[in-house]
């Protein structure tokens, strides 16, 4: 293993120091300043940490950044384009899909690989696949909305 | 943190000669469970931890009337087969009603077979009784808190779930894994994978420390079989299984036929439910044979307080499964 570890983040290279074992969550948050990926339970069960890795959802708490070498890690801080908000979040933002906004970059994060997986055809199956984030505040009925509406744009 | 050495296989060979000649090493597959007992509850401490997820072993084909599955196929991957989907369903419904789409994403086939135990007391390394942890320590479970654990080849030593979903429906078809070693390859039935933990719970499965699993053939149920997979927990997804069955069998008019059932979440390991198939086999569907079924499968259960519910629960179970896959509820 070598001392430093080049890793594709956002579509910039980032270069991570290796002195030991690493999540990628505690690689993006204490080592590179991403701070938007949030640590809420830290064993793979609550959701909070979900980034995309070569543009599937994983969850960053459960995996080593050595695991991540030469894949492409998309997080929160990489969906807006040109200071205009991705249309998950836009849409998180119009139906109110939050209060602590704790879970919520996990949730978005999730959303976004859940219209591209086409997993958004009704309420049900938007809550049986976003069933891996959590949300202590109780928001679903509008992160469900949130989802819906941008399904029903899109045809799905 | 746990220091340990992190090396990437670069072939399947390589990997099997770097872990057998260390005693320390571990292999790391999508890293759901390794990461997680390693990092977070300070369980398992291997020196080295050999990562084979990109070793070329993933993917889906058919050999003969199988599937042959690489190890390091993710579940999402092997439940979006198509032939998975028409031949097998109920281990696709099995791998969708597991976990969680990311982790889905990430956890392996092979990491799937040999998860460790979801046992708070096996995954709290400040308790002190676990014949699994420490051999000769105890069992904290059985005098705990043991809604989640199990009632069948459970005993005074250990009563651990395996929590495997998938693996349910698996030993029901009696799928088959490839296993390489230093000294060569070979297979075993899932069924003979894992070993009941009698008084050696830390004792899990047959595989020789560096052997590592290639692929798991996955036999395709017959053409006109029915199958489901039925899982009972605590919440609607996202959680472990109380009681679940895989059912498959052919439907002879009212008989049945090719009947293959398995049980998870009350077991030590993935249940196959051969005493449940031997009445069920050549009989006509109906309630009353249903029930018989699964009394013969819950006949000798192993129970402590807090598992009692799980024999009825276990076998309302068995019976559902069947009335959803016969479509006989009388």
């Amino acid at each position: 293993m070598t001392d430093a570890m080049l890793l594709h983040i956002n579509g910039q290279k980032w270069s991570v120091p290796l002195d030991g074992p690493l999540t990628l969550l505690d690689a993006l948050r204490e080592h590179l300043g991403l701070v938007g990926t949030k640590k809420g339970c830290d064993q793979g069960a609550c959701g909070a940490c979900t980034v995309l890795v070569d543009g599937q959802r994983v969850l960053s708490c459960l995996m080593l950044v050595a695991q991540c070498e030469g894949r492409e890690v998309t997080t929160i801080e990489g969906l807006s384009q040109g200071g205009r908000l991705h249309p998950v979040q836009q849409a998180f933002v119009r139906h109110d899909a939050f209060q602590c906004g704790y879970c919520t970059a996990g949730q978005i994060m999730s959303a976004v690989a859940l219209l591209a997986e086409g997993r958004a055809s009704s309420d049900d199956e938007i809550r049986e696949f976003m069933s891996g984030n959590l949300c202590r505040c109780g928001a679903y009925p509008n992160i469900v909305a949130a989802i819906r509406e941008l399904a029903a744009a899109e045809g799905r | 943190m746990p220091a340990f050495e992190y090396v990437r296989a670069a072939d399947v060979a390589g990997a099997v000669a770097m872990a057998t000649a260390d005693p320390g090493a571990s292999y790391l597959a999508g890293g759901t469970t390794l990461v997680d007992l390693m990092l977070k509850d300070g369980v398992v401490a291997p020196a080295t931890v050999i990562d084979v997820g990109r070793l070329p072993l993933r993917g889906i084909r058919l050999v003969g009337d199988a599937l042959r599955v690489g190890a390091m196929t993710t579940m999402e991957e092997l439940a979006a087969d198509p032939t998975v989907a028409s031949r097998v369903p109920f281990v696709r419904e099995a791998l969708l009603l597991s976990a969680s789409t990311q982790l889905r994403n990430m956890a392996r086939i092979g990491g799937n077979l040999l998860q460790r135990t979801r046992c708070r007391y096996f995954r709290d390394a400040t308790v002190a009784q676990c014949n699994k942890r420490i051999p000769g320590s105890g069992c904290g479970a059985v005098a705990g808190v043991a809604r989640m654990h199990a009632i069948l080849g459970a005993s005074e030593h250990c009563i651990a779930v395996h929590a495997s979903d998938l693996c349910v429906p698996l030993v029901a078809v009696d799928a088959v894994v490839h296993i390489q070693g230093r000294s060569g390859a070979r297979s075993v039935a899932l069924t003979d994978l894992h070993v009941p933990p009698r008084d050696r719970p830390d004792i899990e499965h047959v595989l020789e420390h560096g052997e590592l699993i290639t692929h798991v053939d996955v036999p395709l149920l017959p053409v006109g079989a029915r199958s489901t997979y039925l899982k009972v927990r605590d919440r609607a997804s996202y959680e472990f299984a109380l009681t679940s069955a895989a059912a498959a069998l052919v439907m002879r008019g009212a008989v049945m036929t090719h009947v293959r059932l398995g049980l998870g979440g009350v077991a030590t390991l993935p249940w196959r439910a051969r005493a449940a198939e031997a009445v069920l086999e050549g009989a006509r569907a109906d309630r009353h044979t249903f029930r018989a079924a699964a009394d013969a499968e819950l006949a000798a259960p192993y129970t402590v307080d807090g598992t009692r519910f799980k024999v009825e629960l276990a076998k309302r179970t068995i019976v559902r499964a069947l009335e959803t896959v016969t479509g006989v509820s009388s």
